[in-house]
């Protein structure tokens, strides 16, 4: 087999007796120890499990016994998700030694379709950061240009994915935190609607944000895997119960009519030329596979960045205050009080990424402050997302480019937050609508750089975005493996 | 200056269920430390809480029997404060849009009818317990038990309209009495599935705009609440007459010293950081669904007090005294309904009554047994009685047989035929014993004839004993002055 296998294309091969899960994980072990010291995407790999879970997937299929949708597919899970046994760290200090004492809803439902679980991947701090520098123990690289940011912030995912050192892998987006990076590595990426995947087990950033989607080779696999991820979890209350479609049934391959809405700004200025080009390319194969194309406003866009940082960082403070020293994870030795073990454990545990936005989002709710962040942030919230209702009655999809820029170097905004932040000015939108989005590649840089085009549609319509996405990724080649060396 | 105190109450009320409000864990007193917990109540990364329904439902009960407006849309917030018991470091909690507001609770006192005003219910739920090693060098740190986090709680505001610490008391009490009845809670302040925390101000009387108040934390009990609350508006008085301000602060009550004791000033006081809980989504409780509540709401106390002494015509004492627990007023309307008809039911209702209030609620009291678990059952109790209006036992044997029901469990039947308890009536023999006793006690007996009524009952007394207490004393009674006022023999 080749590392350049789809999900889809292994879980077949397994299943048939073609090929055996020990096998596959042999040929991604390989290519692990091959490479991983280059990319530093993992935190940990978990190679022992993993081959005890292939040899048992294996057993099954030659006694002749069902196994799952995704059998001996080796994936790679960001390390903001629980598993139980292992650490998860958040690739913060302050859970450095956390070992969850539970499997999230995905990972469990992950074991029941049979995916080998390879490792758990790097990440910006408690998923706060657009390139994965802010991670306290590594700093990932891009597979295609080593000097250059992964994107963020499940950077490890991304590069493992697009480095064939997992055949699939998962992240979570709060911001932009799947597609950006999607983007940047050349890799699918898709964010589900609000409430679609349940949330229990992801270490929460911003709770009414945050969702899980995986990394995939192709829209097919991202199909795939959503389908098994996706559906009501009676333990996370904001889990919509109702019933998940077929998606990869739903992937036809036409886009005969459909109506693809390009909202005027998303172009603007600051957006690369070059990002420009392959996105305005990508819309001209659309319209040549029968799709039509309309502009579209969506005019409370300019106010997102802002209300995003208002919102997920109030949310943040609120969620990060658990990390006390208390109970579990880092815990100061040098703390005479109570007071201090607060201040001196957080103060050690966290980088300053954490640290700035905990502030902004204490300072947000704080009394005498509250009507003017968070509550006008969060009647803003909803103008955007009329913006998209009223979008959404003339179009149905909505395409846009996935990020300002191909991947930029590595430091080369770590020292400006306010630059950070606008790498995902196109994906937080979406978020704040709790809408799909899914973003793919649709060129490259004259340095050799991927382009993601971005694809939102309405609320639980993820059919309609997968299938947009893979009749586009039929009539294009732009899924492509990086050169390493 | 003459002044006049307003007393508002915030009462905490854990809610009856078997587990927490946000996870399957069991809500049982006094377990292991920490073996009643999970990844959920002890706040671990990445975990979700997922409301448990019957608390809903009970809050809404409890609004419903209070007159108060449930929200038919509240939602959760997130009150933020760091402290060890608090796993989360914030609690989850209610605060715009609460489950319910603006009821009211009645009461007498005095003879006087009150009726204070209920401002808000809402829902959060309860923190963990610290365990300090105070004194201790060898254990020098503070230890954490969370088996309590997450123990539903629900909140009853009060509008500040009680005027003394009596009143309070009283409210307290009524309060407690509606919440048993509902079933909701056992509402057992020394075990703190009842709290309470009373803001207290006090004005010139006449003025209507509110003083400056204090809240008053830590009273673990009825007594705690008044003697706080005296001390309390006694405080201010005295402050103010010496010419000082009062300050808005929190004060703890020590009940050893009898004093309130300065704990934060309001420029201490913690800013919560409230914002709606982004992990719960909205309780939704439409007209249909509180309807349906509705009907689950038992006779309240203040119906049942009506309906005792309307239909058995009991006295107001025995009618409180019966009504103060639903689960005595159970066993008492058990024990007259299985072992008489109707008809005969008004008749049997002041003795069974007078068993209940007394003899049955004095042993379960000393014993700490709740009367529904009651080792002598209604229908037992009820046959005890009957024997004595069948006139088979007397009153006072009747206590002996009681005490042995009570320790044996057997039937009054059996116990006074196997210990031959059954009652004299033989006019023969009690003639005996009386001329026996007369002879014996001369003086009584002369003392009598002359005119002294009350010489009898050392005649009766020595009879009933000859009899070893089974002679019918109203016989007695008959036989000992139809012989007394005839000539001596």
């Amino acid at each position: 087999m080749s590392v350049t296998w789809t999900a889809r294309n292994i879980a077949d091969h397994v299943r048939a007796k073609k090929l055996s899960a020990q096998a596959v994980l042999q040929s991604f072990l390989e290519r692990q120890e091959k490479w991983e010291p280059k990319i530093q995407s993992f935190l940990v790999r978990t190679r022992d499990q993993a081959l005890v879970q292939a040899r048992q997937i294996d057993e099954r299929v030659t006694r002749g016994e069902p196994v799952g949708p995704l059998a001996g597919v080796p994936i790679a899970i960001k390390d903001n998700m629980c598993v139980q046994g292992l650490k998860t760290t958040c690739a913060s200090k302050i859970l450095e030694s956390f070992v969850a004492p539970y499997d999230a809803t995905v990972i469990r439902r992950l074991r029941e379709a049979d995916a080998v679980l390879v490792g758990k991947t790097n990440m910006d701090e408690f998923a706060m950061g657009s390139s994965t520098e802010n991670s306290a123990f590594q700093t990932t690289r891009n597979p295609w240009n080593t000097d250059c940011i992964p994107g963020g912030s499940s950077g490890g995912s991304a590069a493992a994915v697009a480095a064939r050192l997992a055949a699939a892998a998962l992240g979570s987006d709060t911001g932009g935190s799947i597609r950006q990076p999607a983007a940047c590595c050349g890799v699918v990426g898709l964010k589900p609607t609000y409430g679609l995947v349940s949330r229990y087990g992801l270490v929460a950033f911003a709770s009414s944000l945050d969702q899980i989607g995986p990394f995939t080779w192709n829209v097919g696999d991202a199909a795939l895997i959503l389908q098994v991820i996706a559906g009501h979890d009676p333990l996370d209350s904001t889990s919509v119960d109702r019933p998940v479609p077929h998606y990869t049934n739903a992937l036809t391959g036409s886009v005969k009519g459909l109506r693809i809405g390009l909202p005027d700004e998303y172009f603007v200025k600051g957006l690369d030329p070059e990002v420009e080009r392959a996105v305005l390319e990508s819309v001209r194969v659309f319209e040549s596979l029968g799709a039509t194309v309309q502009k579209i406003s969506l005019p409370h866009t300019e106010y997102a960045v802002a209300v995003y940082y208002i919102l997920a960082p109030s949310e943040a403070s609120a969620n990060l205050a658990r990390y006390d020293g208390v109970r579990y994870g880092h815990r100061s030795g040098n703390a005479k009080n109570l007071l201090e073990q607060y201040e001196l454990s957080r103060q050690e545990g966290f980088g300053s990424e954490v640290k700035r936005r905990i502030m902004l989002g204490t300072y947000a709710l704080s009394a005498g402050y509250y009507d003017a962040y968070y509550l006008k942030a969060q009647k803003v919230r909803t103008l955007i997302q009329r913006d998209f209702d009223s979008a959404f009655k003339q179009v149905d999809v909505i395409l846009t480019p996935t990020a300002p820029t191909p991947a930029f170097r590595l430091g080369e905004k770590s020292g400006d937050p306010l630059q950070m932040y606008l790498s995902d000015i196109f994906t937080i939108s979406c978020n704040m609508a709790g809408l799909p989005g899914l973003s793919m590649p649709c060129g490259f840089s004259s340095a050799g750089l991927p382009i993601g085009l971005q694809l939102m549609g309405r609320p639980f319509e993820e059919e309609t975005v997968l299938n947009a996405a893979h009749s586009y990724e039929q009539a294009t080649s732009w899924v492509r493996e990086p050169t390493l060396s | 200056m003459e002044f006049e105190s307003v007393i508002g109450l915030e009462v905490h009320v854990q809610i009856k269920t078997r587990t927490k409000i946000f996870c399957g864990c069991p809500t049982t007193f006094g377990g292991e430390p920490n073996s009643q917990i999970c990844p959920v109540c002890a706040g671990y990364p990445g975990v979700l809480p997922v409301l448990n329904r019957k608390v809903v439902r009970e809050l809404a009960r409890t609004a419903l029997a209070l007159k108060a407006r449930v929200n038919s849309h509240s939602i959760f917030a997130r009150k933020q404060y760091f402290y060890p018991d608090l796993p989360k470091n914030y609690q989850i909690s209610q605060y715009e849009l609460p489950l319910a507001e603006k009821g009211e609770l009645s009461f007498t006192l005095d003879g006087q009818t009150r009726t204070i005003g209920i401002h808000r219910i809402h829902l959060e739920e309860d923190a963990g317990k610290l365990l300090h090693a105070v004194g201790n060098k060898a254990l020098n740190h503070t230890l954490v038990d969370l088996n309590r986090t997450g123990v539903p709680l629900m909140e009853i505001v009060s509008e500040p309209d009680l005027r003394t610490p009596e009143e309070a008391s009283e409210y307290l009490s009524t309060l407690r009495t509606r919440l048993r009845y509902l079933d909701v809670s056992d509402c057992n302040m020394e075990e703190g599935t009842m709290r309470c925390d009373a803001n207290v101000s006090i004005r010139p009387r006449g003025q209507t705009s509110l003083g400056t108040k204090a809240e008053i934390k830590n009273m673990n009990s009825f007594k705690a609440v008044r003697d706080a609350l005296s001390h309390e508006i006694r405080r201010q008085e005295q402050a103010v007459q010496a010419g000082e301000r009062i300050v808005q602060e929190t004060r703890l009550w020590d009940a050893a010293r009898g004093v309130t004791i300065s704990m934060r000033s309001k420029e201490e006081a913690h800013d919560y950081r409230y914002f709606p809980e982004p992990d719960l989504v909205p309780i939704h409780l439409d007209a249909a669904a509180l309807e349906d509540l509705r009907k689950t709401i038992p006779e309240m106390p203040e119906q049942k007090r009506a309906r005792y002494a309307d239909q058995w015509g009991l006295s107001a004492y025995d009618v409180n005294v019966l009504t103060e627990n639903p689960s005595l007023s159970g066993y008492y309307e058990e024990t007259l309904t299985s072992s008489w008809p109707s008809e005969q039911q008004a008749e049997a209702a002041k003795p069974v009554a007078n068993w209940v209030t007394t003899d049955l609620l004095g042993r379960l009291n000393a014993e700490h047994i709740d009367p529904a678990d009651s080792p002598l059952t209604p229908a037992r109790l009820g046959e005890l009685v009957m024997l004595i209006q069948d006139g088979v036992i007397s009153g006072k044997i009747a206590k002996t047989v009681f005490d042995e029901m009570w320790t044996t469990g057997r039937a009054a039947k059996d116990i006074v035929q196997a210990k031959g308890l059954v009652q004299v009536t033989d006019e023969g023999a009690i003639a005996r014993w009386a001329d026996e006793v007369i002879s014996a006690n001369e003086k009584a007996a002369r003392e009598y004839r002359e005119g002294n009524e009350r010489a009898i009952g050392a005649l009766v007394g020595a009879v009933l004993k000859k009899s070893a207490g089974k002679a019918n004393p109203q016989l007695v009674n008959k036989i000992l002055r139809e012989k007394l006022s005839s000539k001596p023999s």
